[in-house]
């Protein structure tokens, strides 16, 4: 049952708040990439892909692994939401014993397809995956989420060469545009910028939009998936924190928890608890 | 030894790939741009649609080995050690020993004998690398023949592996009815007074340098620690215990190694006096692989010092 924009919005909201809630009860994590990433992902499972949270495994399922793994909170709110598993156990991420870990465990947690954290690998399993898929002759999409930093990995370069010459058209990768980095703006540190002309150089079809408008993205998904003889880049531009004004574009909340008074007024501007 | 049939461990790898091909239609083989060296272009031939070229991307082979891996498929990537274990290893770390992939890191041109490569080719450290990993499966074949029964074993497995394989030919010291098994070390020369534990082309040596003891009055045992990780334990521990000493051979630095992994077993369990034969915290260079073996002194001649070393 595919949901409206209002309801996705409304859905992407509380995986924000879950997402703090979680990283705050840690006392660790990285907000920033996190509120980020959410649209993204909020349309991708609920509106796109073809999974089924009873049944995780599921055969020919749609695949998305988050190359930026780092955003793993907006990730686990957005499989709880989706029926993967309990909204309340997202308050044990990052502790001991949790399925939850600091960086997606495919091991521990349900509907993670990939282990991610070290950046750039992510990518490369995904381009991995795809041509398995290729192999074998099961028509479905692998999707990965990176992160514009990520992309001075040089491993998604490799991958990206790898992509295009087996003509991967059942790979889209999704970059949360968001130009910021632990050390500073992405442009400065080391300049990524144009992405989608070097993704098109690379034998890349590519598509830039908002990464914040549900309804652009549903539109550019769409015009992704009927690209029939290559490897899709969406550049979805993005704000790193996006919806809490004081974590919004700030390189300062790429990895750090907010207190007790900075989550309070965090909710309160995502719209508070409903 | 110069009569002595020679294989190289690559050949038997390439050969078994092809062989197992037929067995198992779920094996993809990956090579990044030395499918003619590492011998994956006998499987390439007989499986084009099985094989997979990555290019001059060793990291990118194995991040992607992963991910085939975990749609359902054996893997078994392929490169030079330098550049698989070497370049490779946080990718190995992170996306194929942590998450226990099933893939096989099947890693030619092991230790000095690349040759006349010289140093940048010449990797001493892949064995330390991998056999500090979580899970992770090491072996170092000693010739052709067990090449191939190791990697049948290891191949019926699940999850992940590395396997050392050689360039240059070595003597065929099994045969191949032999009964081998991953991390059961094979006592080829019982002995009594020092112990000889080798390991990939060292055994060959090993088994000379015995000879050459013998004639000398002394008794030395030989083991093959074809398998690095699990190690055999029980072999050490019983080595320690009944000989006087044991010499380690590898082609390999012996921080890390064989000899490291020997010496921590002892250490904990059965003390004793260990001679390391194998490459001395040192880079290689340019030269025949003979010359090379004698200069950094991997040879029989340097197994029998050591165990005399020892007496």
């Amino acid at each position: 049952m595919l949901k409206t924009v209002q309801e996705l919005n409304e859905i992407a909201r509380k995986v924000r708040i879950d997402a703090l809630k979680g990283i705050h009860a840690a006392g660790a994590g990285h907000p920033g990439g996190s509120l980020s990433v959410t649209d993204i992902l909020v349309s991708l499972y609920f509106n796109v892909m073809n999974v089924d949270p009873e049944n995780p495994d599921m055969q020919g399922r749609d695949r998305l692994i988050l190359s930026k793994g780092h955003a793993a909170p907006a990730l686990y709110a957005t499989l709880a939401h989706r029926g993967f598993f309990d909204t309340s156990e997202l308050l044990t991420l990052r502790k001991l014993g949790s399925r939850l870990q600091g960086h997606p465990s495919m091991e521990l947690c349900p509907g993670v397809e990939m282990s991610t954290g070290s950046l750039g690998q992510g990518f490369s399993v995904a381009v991995g995956m795809a041509i398995a898929d290729k192999i074998d002759g099961i028509d479905r999409k692998t999707f990965v989420v990176t992160g514009d930093g990520e992309l001075q990995e040089g491993l998604i370069w490799e991958a990206a060469l790898s992509a295009a010459s087996h003509g991967l058209n059942n790979l889209i990768a999704v970059v949360d545009w968001n130009n910021l980095q632990i050390d500073g703006r992405v442009d400065d540190v080391k300049k990524v910028d144009p992405i989608d002309a070097k993704f098109a150089a690379f034998g890349w079809e590519t598509f830039v939009c908002s990464g914040h408008d549900m309804q652009e993205l549903l539109d550019t998904y769409q015009k992704a998936l009927s690209v029939t003889d290559k490897p899709v880049c969406i550049v979805a531009k993005t704000i790193k924190g996006c919806g809490v004004s004081f974590m919004e574009d700030k390189a300062g909340w790429h990895g750090k928890a907010p207190d007790d008074e900075q989550l309070a007024q965090a909710i309160s501007e995502l719209g508070g608890d409903r | 030894m110069a009569d002595v049939k020679k294989i190289a461990t690559r050949q038997a790898f390439g050969e078994f790939l092809a062989e197992y091909g037929a067995e198992r239609k779920d094996l993809i083989a990956m090579s990044a741009d030395l499918s003619g060296s590492n011998k994956t272009d006998i499987f390439e031939k007989a499986y084009p649609e099985r094989f997979i070229e990555a290019g001059i991307s060793e990291q990118d082979m194995l991040a992607e080995a992963a991910g085939i891996a975990h749609s359902g498929h054996v893997v078994a990537a392929s490169s030079f050690a330098m550049f698989a274990a070497g370049r490779g290893y946080e990718i190995i770390r992170n996306s194929i020993a942590h998450t226990n992939a099933n893939v096989k890191v099947c890693a030619t041109h092991g230790g000095i004998t690349v040759g006349e490569d010289g140093a940048s080719h010449q990797t001493f450290e892949d064995i330390a690398l991998m056999r500090v990993l979580p899970g992770m499966t090491v072996i170092n074949p000693a010739d052709a023949v067990s090449t191939k029964i190791l990697l049948r074993e290891e191949f019926e497995r699940e999850g992940c592996a590395y396997i050392r394989l050689g360039r240059a030919g070595v003597p065929v010291v099994y045969d191949e009815n032999a009964d081998i098994r991953i991390g059961k070390a094979m006592t080829l020369k019982e002995g009594s007074d020092v112990a000889v534990i080798a390991t990939g082309i060292m055994v060959a040596a090993a088994l000379e340098a015995a000879e050459n003891l013998a004639a000398e009055g002394i008794s030395a045992r030989v083991i093959d620690m074809h398998t690095i990780k699990p190690i055999d334990e029980d072999a050490i521990i019983k080595a320690a215990s009944e000989c006087k000493g044991i010499v380690t051979a590898e082609e390999h630095s012996v921080i890390g190694g064989l000899g490291g992994a020997v010496a921590e077993v002892t250490a904990a369990k059965s003390p004793c006096r260990i001679a390391m034969v194998g490459q001395h915290d040192c880079f290689g260079e340019s030269g025949k692989p003979a010359e090379l073996l004698e200069k950094y002194g991997m040879t029989a001649t340097d197994i029998v010092s050591a165990a005399k070393s020892l007496l």
